[in-house]
């Protein structure tokens, strides 16, 4: 792996890192959801750190260049990740979905008694 | 809880529909005089609440558009909790006559069947319908009677009446407020309810717009299709 490489990388993570721990600091993300992505900014700085991980992984798939097994890797941990918020939306369109309706009820019920 | 003044409850799931509203009310208000008449607005932006309003009829305003589905279940839920005995459906749009209420009515009365469903290609008069809507329309009824061993020819019509057994299950969670549909039929045929199919005559639509028109039609069928093999593969409800 290219030192430019490995430079980018601990760039990248250093930059995820604190742009959450600042987000989560002005409470515009919620702590439950940071640690996803310091997640991320800690496996790319492993990968930084201890190349030779990459190059394990890139033996073990197969693929000849190591940047090709970041592509792979994560491209699926994207995936897991919209299908992790797929689920939040889900469960959030009901909540919203359920109190709506409520609010319309209750308004109605309002309504009669005035 | 209020008293009733009626066991009935006829549901209007209405977004922007104030050239035809007035006319759907007072058919209801002509043809089926034993029952209550609760339009749900799903946020119109016209004067559909106004109008309704002014014919001295119940309005549930949604604070923003939610879907028809959700409409309807805003209605099922007050229905609910107001203890209906009956609840009767129709489209906001005018195309299903309301001189056909009373035999709904009678049919849910008599206590055979749980679900009737106004068909609208049962009768055997022409309803102009889009070809490929009915096409597809036709498809899925076959599908679905074959599934629920019952022959059924109009699963998606918006003209519906059901008794207590199924409004208790069209107010949980469990209800697909997305499109309640074909895959709402199947489960429902999983819990024991038991169906009929009544002959209506269609109207052409009075005005608006309908909700099926552009690419949603091609979505709503695979909408549908992953609906129904997701209600199959569901063991218990």
């Amino acid at each position: 792996m290219s030192e430019r490489l490995n430079i980018l990388l601990i760039s990248i993570a250093i930059f995820i890192f604190v742009g959450i721990i600042t987000l989560v600091v002005k409470r515009r993300l919620n702590e439950e959801y940071s640690f996803i992505w310091l997640l991320i900014a800690f496996i790319f700085l492993i990968l930084a750190l201890m190349p030779d991980i990459a190059l394990f992984l890139a033996n073990l798939f197969g693929t000849i260049l190591p940047i090709n097994t970041f592509f792979f890797l994560g491209i699926i941990l994207i995936l897991f990740l919209c299908l992790y918020f797929s689920l939040k939306i889900s469960t959030l369109t009901n909540r919203v979905k359920n109190l709506t309706q409520q609010v319309a009820l209750m308004k109605s019920e309002m309504e009669n008694k005035s | 809880m209020n008293k009733l003044k009626h066991d009935t409850i006829i549901i209007i799931p209405a977004f922007n529909e104030e050239g035809s509203i007035s006319n759907v009310i007072n058919g209801c208000k002509k043809n089926l005089l034993q029952s209550d008449i609760l339009v749900i607005n799903d946020a119109s932006t016209d004067n559909t609440s106004k109008i309704v309003r002014d014919l001295n009829v119940k309005v549930i305003d949604l604070p923003f558009n939610l879907g028809v589905g959700t409409a309807l279940q805003t209605g099922y839920k007050f229905a609910a909790d107001k203890n209906y005995k009956y609840i009767i459906q129709l489209d906001a749009d005018g195309q299903h006559n309301t001189k056909f209420l009373p035999d709904i009515f009678d049919k849910l009365e008599k206590k055979e069947f749980d679900f009737i469903i106004g068909s609208r290609f049962l009768s055997g008069e022409k309803y102009k319908n889009h070809s490929i809507r009915r096409f597809w329309i036709n498809i899925f009824a076959k599908f679905l009677s074959l599934l629920i061993k019952e022959k059924l020819t109009d699963p998606t019509s918006g003209c519906r009446a059901f008794n207590q057994k199924v409004l208790k299950y069209c107010i949980t969670d469990s209800y697909n407020f997305a499109y309640p549909d074909a895959d709402f039929l199947l489960t429902l045929h999983k819990i024991g309810v038991k169906f009929y199919e009544l002959p209506i005559v269609m109207e052409n639509r009075i005005s608006g717009k309908s909700q099926y028109s552009g690419f949603k039609p091609l979505y709503y069928v695979i909408k549908m299709v992953l609906s129904i093999i997701i209600v199959m593969l569901r063991t218990k409800e």
